[in-house]
């Protein structure tokens, strides 16, 4: 292999993307989703269910039509950076690039700034929704892509991490996870979606379920054993009664996606990390 | 049907109204969230005027997203009530009557709005740019510096709501799940 001749991007460019990231993901819901939401309404049995699945299906297509946030909780910056080991970034500095970008989105986009400096004692907002929560990979490549959850505190703060014992095994993690979300109960803005993280360590499998997060909704774990896991889930999950805003139906989730890692012989972490049904996440590559 | 009601509510409005009710909300309702109701408990713990009267009042647990122009306000859809839970008990005894927010809210909320005859309705969570059209005003009252978190003055028409703890102690979470779990 010879010496590769790094791809340049200026840091003014992954700030003017980040900028119209931020924008899009909040107001812009895939279509994915719409058609998910659709799906369940179908099947919904209770009426007042299909009702609060009807108004938000109508919220979302308003929130892309007039360009506004579908929520109002336009949450924490959380940005995944898989960044190109032949790519060389000049004119700034990447961090700096990412919080400048999220400043001017948020701003531009008027969206909601929900960030405190300091979380125990003076809890003084930042009002421009930095710092964001960054976590980069080098990969292989001389691509940049950015990949942003634009994450809301409700389901947020309905998420938990088990350390299980090997033993523990699948009925282990099915009675976690659903336990998860039926005490969360109408919190999180259900119907929820559910992401998953088996395996890693103590701070692996919180991150393994927030990548499973960023998922095309509905999407299948490409290994057969966990995509039959995330079906299971699913089904037990709906089964719980909680349904759309907790008033009671059979949807309480719209999907459950599992991510695993290796992991080592004595442990077995499972993390469950909630989105809501807005669920604003989308990725960019430069 | 939804039943109309408008604000303040009397009492004659609440004892009317149970869970499972579908009402359409006209008047002035307040927001407050976490560090605003913080602010509230500590006047109210000095002995201290608020900045809002309470008597009659609805409070919406909202931080509703910047107005863009021309518009009263942002997406303004309900946060998780149950962080509001360790305040709501003193505002009701301070006059507060109705609260909106979504989610679960605990035994000692439940049993103060029975005792103080109040009533505890949910929005639509995560349909925020919908609700945002039934705000036909909104003025920051109090509080400036909270940027979100600030009190404001709304004037809504036709707020659609979903009366989730009524007075008599009914709760249409629990109502729901038993209806619709399958074991």
């Amino acid at each position: 292999m010879g010496c590769t001749k790094p791809r340049v991007i200026q840091a003014a460019d992954i700030a003017d993307s980040m900028e119209k990231l931020c924008i899009s993901t909040c107001c812009n819901l895939p279509d994915e989703n719409l058609k998910r939401i659709e799906a369940f309404a179908a099947t919904e049995e209770s009426e007042v269910g299909r009702q609060v699945l009807d108004m938000i299906l109508e919220n979302h297509r308003l929130a892309a039509r007039e360009q506004r946030p579908a929520c109002q909780d336009t949450g924490l910056a959380v940005v995944f950076l898989e960044l190109g080991q032949d790519v060389r970034i000049e004119g700034g500095d990447l961090v700096a690039a990412i919080n400048e970008g999220v400043r001017r989105g948020y701003e531009k986009g008027y969206l909601r700034k929900s960030v405190v400096d300091d979380p125990l004692f003076e809890r003084k907002n930042t009002r421009d929704n930095t710092p964001a929560i960054i976590h980069t990979s080098i990969v292989a490549g001389d691509k940049l892509k950015i990949t942003l959850a634009a994450k809301g505190g409700g389901a947020e703060n309905m998420s938990a991490v088990a350390m299980m014992i090997p033993a523990a095994g699948v009925e282990g993690v099915r009675k976690f996870v659903v336990e998860q979300v039926r005490k969360a109960g109408s919190n999180p803005c259900p119907p929820v979606v559910v992401g998953v993280g088996i395996g890693g360590n103590f701070e692996v499998a919180p991150l393994l379920a927030k990548k499973a997060l960023v998922r095309p909704m509905g999407s299948k774990n490409p290994n057969p054993a966990y995509a039959a896991l995330e079906d299971e889930l699913l089904e037990a999950i709906n089964k719980l009664g909680i349904g759309p805003q907790g008033l009671g139906g059979s949807t309480t989730a719209l999907a459950v996606h599992v991510e695993y890692a290796p992991c080592h012989i004595a442990s077995m972490p499972v993390a469950v990390n909630l989105n809501c049904h807005v669920s604003p996440h989308q990725s960019i590559t430069l | 049907m939804a039943k109309r009601i408008t604000t303040p509510l009397d009492d004659e409005t609440i004892a009317g109204l149970k869970a499972g009710d579908q009402v359409l909300l006209t008047g002035v309702v307040y927001t407050a969230r976490d560090a605003a109701h913080k602010r509230l408990i500590a006047l109210i713990n000095e002995g201290k005027e608020l900045p809002i009267d309470l008597q009659g009042q609805v409070i919406y647990y909202v931080g509703p997203a910047p107005a863009k122009p021309g518009d009263p306000i942002g997406s303004a859809g309900p946060t998780t009530s149950m962080r509001m839970d360790p305040y709501a008990p003193t505002l009701m005894e301070h006059g507060m009557k109705g609260m909106i927010g979504k989610g679960m809210r605990s035994k000692e909320v439940r049993d103060a709005i029975a005792r103080h005859r109040a009533v505890y309705f949910a929005a639509v969570g995560g349909a925020a740019a919908l609700i945002a059209k039934r705000i036909k005003s909104a003025e920051v009252v109090a509080y400036e510096d909270l940027g979100p978190e600030a009190i404001r003055r709304l004037y809504v028409d036709d707020l659609p709501l979903f009366v989730i703890d009524d007075m008599y102690g009914s709760d249409l979470y629990e109502q729901g799940v038993a209806k619709y779990r399958k074991d």
